[in-house]
């Protein structure tokens, strides 16, 4: 199996204090893969690196084929100003920008593409509401139906069902099952574990650096959980010593 | 007649006439740019950047009298610098740009009091502060309908990443070099409005007919091309009160004009049926919004 992206000895950080130290790993093409890992494991800090929001230092992020038109990225707490005057066509449209860039028509096909985008998160009958007027689960929908549009080949989701509902979490794992269905490679940021053991084939799982790596199953024990948290807790301290104290 | 109070002075004063034209090509020019200033919450990055062009505007003054070239070529090049620098020391440090642009700008102000001050207390000076919109040569409304022109245009071009950069800046970077570009071109337009203002209506006012408008046209819609069209009938309405009013009882215009379009402001937030005053206290209003936020 090919390796969509490879953490190659990868260091990330802020002003030079380690938050992800030397990670090794290979995420597989086509994989559904969650990570996990106590707070403050340098999880969102790992997507921020994979989509080169913050530059490694040292090590590197390889992509095997992937260009940067093929990540799509949903962030923790998305910066969408929820007073602009758009509505859930208007965001979700966004997602078609590689396509269209700033000139292009949003004609009849593409139109009918965002509303099968706005039926496949269950939001039909929203097209005009304001995004003022969503609640945190409709919001959370519109992004999904925008992330849909992107078609990217990786997908990067920083913790999803913060927040959200019950019903709109399941709605939301349907679209994530579907993006592994079509063979694209998706990782996401999870906090619950029963939502990871139930639909993730594979998890890594950090500590600022790697615990385990493989099938959820073999990393999900309580050994590895025991192991990450005195891990993190090793690093509580000044980060930069992280890793020295904690193997 | 009412038409005589209207028509008459434009008949017959042909700086009457100037001024209007001016004024509207501000109009057309700065009040969409103050729509996205709003909606980009930075309808103070507004006023700051107003402040910033004056020691270029006086250094221009300085170097070549009072020449239109000069002064505008100063003022551009000093709100250039101030938005440059404190865009750039945003993105490197860890200071946001509201506040590293509030130290570019106090700086640039506090050259250009000096600048001034030490030069003699010059009438024509006092002009630059405080604008000459009944005395607008040729040259001066053929640069403002050109800043109008390119206003119009440059926000045509760039309406759909200027949109996304102001509702999702990140996703904007995320799928696209332009968020960078998109926002400085904007910055620049601001800037170029500012400079075509202050000819008019002073570097203290110009902003205001930027500002103003599109905050009043805030309470009449939301869509965004509503806003923009609703902004610049209220600027170029204030700009023609405004005229008449300086005209028919000696008011300075430039402040006339902006207490007209303060004046619009005012109505709409008391009147305006999008989320202005009354139109909260309406009571079916007001379960309609508690039932929303529950």
């Amino acid at each position: 199996m090919n390796a969509a992206l490879a953490f190659q000895n990868l260091t990330l950080g802020y002003d030079r204090h380690r938050v992800v130290n030397r990670l090794q790993a290979e995420i597989a093409e086509g994989s559904l893969t969650a990570v996990v890992g106590p707070n403050g494991a340098g999880k969102s800090t790992l997507l921020k690196g994979v989509i080169g929001a913050l530059a490694p230092l040292e090590g590197r992020v390889a992509f095997d084929s992937l260009r940067r038109e093929d990540l799509a990225y949903l962030p923790q707490q998305s910066d969408v100003d929820r007073t602009f005057p758009l509505s859930v066509v208007d965001l979700v449209a966004m997602g078609l920008w590689r396509e269209i860039g700033p000139f292009g028509r949003l004609g009849g096909k593409r139109l009918a593409r965002v509303d099968a985008a706005i039926a496949a998160v269950g939001l039909t009958g929203f097209e005009d509401r304001p995004i003022g007027s969503l609640s945190g689960g409709q919001m959370q929908r519109t992004l999904f139906a925008r992330l849909l549009l992107q078609d990217a080949r990786l997908v990067l989701l920083d913790e999803p069902f913060t927040a959200i509902d019950a019903r709109t979490m399941a709605d939301l794992l349907g679209v994530i099952r579907r993006w592994h269905g079509e063979g694209r490679t998706v990782l996401a940021v999870l906090h619950d574990h029963e939502t990871v053991r139930a639909h993730f084939p594979d998890t890594l799982m950090l500590a600022r650096e790697l615990v385990a790596h493989g099938p959820t199953g073999q990393v999900l024990t309580a050994e590895n959980r025991l192991r990450a948290r005195r891990m993190c807790e090793a690093c509580a301290g000044p980060p930069h010593v992280c890793g020295r104290g904690a193997t | 007649m009412i038409w005589e109070a209207i028509l008459q002075p434009f008949a017959d004063f042909g700086f009457m006439r100037r001024a209007l034209l001016g004024c509207l090509a501000i109009s057309v020019g700065a009040a969409p740019v103050g729509v996205f200033l709003m909606l980009r919450r930075m309808s103070l990055t507004g006023d700051a950047m107003a402040h910033a062009i004056l020691p270029g505007a006086a250094i221009g003054y300085l170097v070549a009298g009072l020449s239109l070239g000069a002064m505008t070529v100063g003022g551009l090049i000093a709100g250039m610098a101030v938005a440059l620098l404190s865009g750039f020391v945003a993105r490197v440090t860890a200071l946001r740009e509201d506040t590293s642009l509030a130290a570019f700008y106090l700086i640039s102000l506090a050259l250009g009091v000096v600048i001034v001050s030490t030069h003699g207390s010059n009438v024509d000076l006092m002009h630059v502060l405080f604008g000459t919109v009944l005395a607008l040569d040729d040259a001066a409304l053929i640069l403002l309908c050109s800043i109008a022109s390119l206003s119009l245009l440059t926000l045509a071009v760039l309406f759909r990443p200027l949109v996304m950069e102001c509702a999702d800046p990140q996703f904007l970077r995320s799928v696209s070099g332009l968020s960078a570009f998109t926002h400085f071109t904007f910055l620049a337009l601001v800037v170029l409005n500012l400079v075509g203002g202050f000819h008019a209506l002073g570097t203290l006012m110009a902003v205001g007919i930027m500002v103003l408008p599109a905050a009043a046209a805030r309470f009449w819609s939301a869509g965004i091309g509503a806003l923009t069209v609703i902004s610049v009938c209220i600027a170029a309405l204030s700009s023609l009160s405004g005229l008449l009013l300086s005209y028919h009882y000696s008011l300075p215009s430039g402040p006339a004009i902006i207490l007209v379009a303060g004046t619009a402001y005012l109505v709409s937030l008391m009147l305006g049926p999008s989320g202005g005053l009354l139109a909260q206290a309406l009571p079916r209003r007001h379960t309609e919004t508690a039932t929303e936020h529950t």
